[in-house]
């Protein structure tokens, strides 16, 4: 099967697949979060390498503002709401 | 630690079965860069003759499968009104708070890619029909580009966009203007979410017919619904520093 992707297609989905393992490996909440943004920053490298330029569009405002954004408040809340006890 | 052992026991069989099924999974696709689906196949052949937009993706989205579309609307819709039914509620109106961006650098550059941002946003809004984007990839920018103006000017000039008054209307406008083009539609031609006013010319702005209305539909009900996603997390956070 690998044999049948381009060495372009082949390095993206290793380094999609690294960062994958990296965000799922990471215990720190913060660190995880910055970390998934650079995994989705992969993806959309990948979703281009592999021409869904629209699948790419709408993950990389997903994954570099949107979802950090919102998982961030949510954690500094649940941190405050468990120091406040 | 006798717990963690009897977990780890248990999680044994639930690993292997998983990994066996995603196995198993894995060797019935077909090779990487074939692709079977003949429905895919199809609207690349008569999307662009059919409907004049260079956009297949576009197409699909808002003519060919424009009722599904609407379903996701109101997905989206849907979730909104149920973050701002819980974190709305519990909240007061009390003085604002005092916050200051410190960094002249964050502060400039900031409020130079927030212009650069909403027009990134626009342009992508716009040209779906003729090049990659659309009104939700739009819409997202758009929102993102607004978010900076908190990021990067403070709270006090963030509250001048980000309040229920303003937003809450775009949300549902965005939302009930997809439906009243539907509507439309039904009356005009007899056929719900049918294309009107086109198709144009093949590469131009109007090219899609109503497909271009149905798309800055989507791009509003996106971007303010990301803007009151963010402002109800945001106002829910602040809420003890508010009430102090």
């Amino acid at each position: 099967m690998l044999a049948t992707l381009a060495p372009l297609q082949a390095g993206s989905l290793l380094l999609v697949a690294a960062a994958a393992t990296c965000v799922a490996l990471c215990l720190d909440p913060l660190r995880q979060i910055i970390l998934s943004g650079v995994y989705g920053l992969l993806l959309v490298i990948l979703f281009v390498v592999l021409q869904a330029p629209d699948v790419a569009l709408s993950m990389l405002v997903v994954s570099a503002v949107a979802y950090p954004l919102i998982v961030l408040i949510a954690i500094s809340r649940t941190r405050r709401d468990r120091g406040e006890e | 630690m006798r717990r963690q052992r009897i977990r780890a026991v248990l999680a044994v069989p639930a690993v292997a079965g998983f990994g066996a099924l995603l196995a198993w999974g894995f060797s019935g696709i077909p090779p990487f860069g074939r692709f079977h689906g003949f429905y895919g196949q199809l609207l690349n052949a008569v999307a662009t003759p059919q409907r004049h937009t260079t956009n297949v993706v576009t197409a699909v989205v808002f003519d060919y499968r424009g009722l599904d579309t609407m379903g996701e609307e109101f997905i989206l819709f849907a979730a909104v009104v149920g973050v701002v039914l819980l974190l709305r509620a519990e909240r007061s109106r009390s003085r604002p708070v005092e916050d200051d961006v410190g960094s002249d650098a964050v502060r400039d550059f900031g409020i130079v890619m927030v212009g650069v941002t909403v027009l990134v946003g626009l342009w992508l809004a716009a040209f779906g029909i003729v090049t990659p984007g659309g009104g939700f990839q739009g819409g997202v920018a758009v929102a993102g580009g607004i978010v900076l103006v908190f990021l990067a000017a403070g709270y006090r000039s963030w509250r001048r966009i980000g309040r229920e008054s303003f937003l809450d209307p775009f949300e549902g406008v965005g939302a009930g203007a997809y439906v009243v083009l539907g509507i439309a539609a039904l009356v005009i031609q007899g056929f719900f979410l049918r294309n009107l006013l086109g198709p144009g010319r093949a590469g131009t702005l109007l090219s899609g017919g109503s497909m271009s209305l149905l798309n800055w539909a989507v791009a509003i009900e996106v971007t303010a619904a990301n803007l009151v996603l963010f402002t109800e997390f945001l106002e829910s956070y602040l809420r003890p520093y508010l009430s102090r």
